[in-house]
């Protein structure tokens, strides 16, 4: 680092062989096994998994609120308390609430004047779309706008990393589609940002990249582009009888075809295009059923069995 | 001075937690009226006090102990919603978030001084100024412990039992203080002198030209201060290192 430069990004941020066992009633249970992730300082990162995949310990030890059993955390080359304490780091927890009486705009204030280098409280009012909130007593919010408040005070410290850890979980699809957009207008701004998330739409529309984790294992980590070609199948079932599969596995989407009795099943890279066609020449099919390929699926497959570790347990 | 914007805005929530207020700085007047209001310029038996001098300076030990301990307590709430954790990811310095708490404490504590100092004032307690500060200075003091006591309970115990926990304690602390009758001989007399709350009414006594604080005064009110500082200390890493 040379002198007099603001190289406070440097080295972005790196997890190498991060392991973290809990205690619990039922034996120990290992939430994070061993996992390496490097993040270039500007990337826009999903961390994607079901619950109890090991994303929000993963978070914890990133953050410095959990201790890892091995390996090593350094955020802006930095260990996560002194990055934290520089105020570099700004996070939306999965759960908590705010503290009451005050009002949205003197809490979005209260903790600005902890970081060295805040946003303006108006400006992180405004982009949060909480101006005609700002006073409003927090006891008095809505879980919505509860969660618009936690985000105006993750982004007013201005940090250089933000995480936020399932953020939209509390709200409706208006406000999702709002938040999304205020996260990234900020990642524009040459942020970087680690979101965790179960839904792989979230992870496609707003992130450059993916990590997909399950059980506590990193089992694919790319563009998400890449990420969704893999977990993103659809499965097109439908009763159609006297078709033969090799003429059905020549339809748009279809990766795979395949038939049992009267019922085929298609499976799809983009099962919109293949619905479209299947009912144009094959007027006749019915009883037709698309099933997302969900995650849990998707991890089954990558990792070809399910965990026997009760996952549950991890998530609080 | 990022610190005083933060303890200004704990404050500022404080005074407007209505129920708290009210509550914190009402129960020791009204208690202060009934007992003290009845025969205030008659000379409790052996003792050289008035009823409302010896009320004024007992409730204002409890009426201030009260404020110090509840406004630590309230951290058992900020913990169980996660606001703690938050406030985790923040620059903010744990020695800051204590000093604003204790901060808070002080201020709720010199309040409710200030209004039964008024009432005392009112039945007809008359002081020098030096010996009302004299008699603040050392109740000021006295709180020290208190203060560590407040943010202890706050790490140990959930919001659900925090009051009974506060109520039960507050209560035992303030009976063998002498709070509410003077304790002038036998085993509850040399139990109280062991803690800080005796101290807490000894400080009125002691500028109303009672016995000395002395060196036992200080050194029981210091231990306790160390010991409950170890234990908040304590609780509090103890809190921070689960997850």
């Amino acid at each position: 680092m040379t002198v007099g430069t603001t190289a406070s990004t440097e080295g972005g941020i790196r997890l190498q062989g991060l392991t973290k066992t809990f205690q619990s009633s039922q034996g120990p249970v290992r939430a994070v096994r061993g996992i390496d992730v490097s993040i270039a300082a500007g990337e826009t990162v999903a961390l994607l998994g079901p619950n109890g995949a090991g994303k929000s310990t993963t978070i914890d030890m990133m953050l410095g609120l959990a201790k890892p059993d091995g390996g090593t955390v350094a955020v802006f080359g930095r260990p996560p308390r002194e990055a934290v304490d520089a105020g570099l780091v700004g996070a939306m927890l999965q759960s908590g609430a705010l503290i009451r009486d005050l009002t949205v705009r003197e809490i979005v204030a209260m903790m600005a004047s902890l970081y060295p280098d805040p946003i303006d409280v108006d400006e992180a009012l405004e982009l949060t779309g909480l101006k005609t909130k700002a006073g409003q007593r927090t006891q008095k919010l809505s879980g919505g706008e509860t969660q618009r408040v936690r985000f105006a005070v993750a982004i007013v410290s201005n940090p250089e990393l933000l995480v936020l850890d399932e953020p939209t979980v509390a709200m409706d699809v208006e406000g999702r589609r709002e938040f999304w957009t205020i996260m990234r207008q900020f990642a524009a701004r040459g942020k970087t940002v680690l979101f965790a998330t179960h839904y792989l739409e979230e992870a496609d529309a707003n992130a450059d990249r993916a990590i997909l984790m399950a059980h506590g294992t990193i089992v694919a980590d790319g563009p998400t582009t890449e990420i969704k070609a893999r977990v993103g199948r659809r499965t097109i079932r439908s009763t159609l009888p006297g078709v033969d599969p090799a003429k059905l596995a020549e339809l748009p989407g279809v990766a795979a075809a395949d038939r049992h009795g009267d019922a085929v099943i298609l499976n799809c890279t983009d099962s919109d295009q293949t619905i479209r066609e299947l009912l144009q020449r094959y007027p006749d099919a019915r009883d037709i059923e698309i099933t997302g390929g969900s995650l849990e699926e998707a991890f089954l497959e990558l990792t070809g069995e399910p965990d026997t570790e009760a996952p549950e347990l991890v998530t609080r | 001075m990022s610190g005083l914007v933060y303890a200004r805005y704990e404050m500022l929530r404080t005074f407007r937690n209505r129920r708290f207020f009210m509550f914190s700085l009402g129960f020791p007047l009204v208690f202060y009226w009934i007992l003290a209001a009845p025969k205030h310029n008659k000379l409790i038996g052996g003792t050289p006090f008035t009823w409302g001098l010896y009320y004024m300076v007992g409730l204002a030990s409890f009426g201030t102990m009260m404020a110090m301990i509840s406004s630590g307590a309230r951290i058992a709430g900020e913990r169980q919603t996660g606001w703690t954790r938050q406030l985790r990811i923040s620059p903010l310095s744990v020695r800051t978030y204590f000093r604003a708490k204790v901060l808070t404490g002080y201020t709720m504590a010199l309040l409710t001084l200030a209004l039964l100092y008024a009432s005392g004032a009112a039945l007809g307690v008359s002081l020098t100024a030096g010996r009302w500060l004299e008699m603040t200075g050392l109740i000021l003091v006295g709180l020290l412990p208190f203060a560590a006591l407040g943010i202890l309970i706050g790490h140990l115990v959930t919001t659900d039992s925090v009051g009974p926990v506060m109520g039960g304690l507050v209560s035992l602390l303030a009976f063998l203080g002498g709070t509410w009758f003077p304790i002038t001989g036998g085993f509850l007399h040399s139990l109280g002198q062991l803690l800080p709350s005796w101290w807490l009414v000894q400080a009125g006594h002691v500028a109303l030209g009672g016995p000395a604080w002395g060196n036992r005064g200080w050194i029981t009110v210091a231990a306790w201060a160390a010991i409950l500082a170890a234990g908040a200390a304590w609780a509090y890493r103890r809190d921070t290192a689960k997850v």
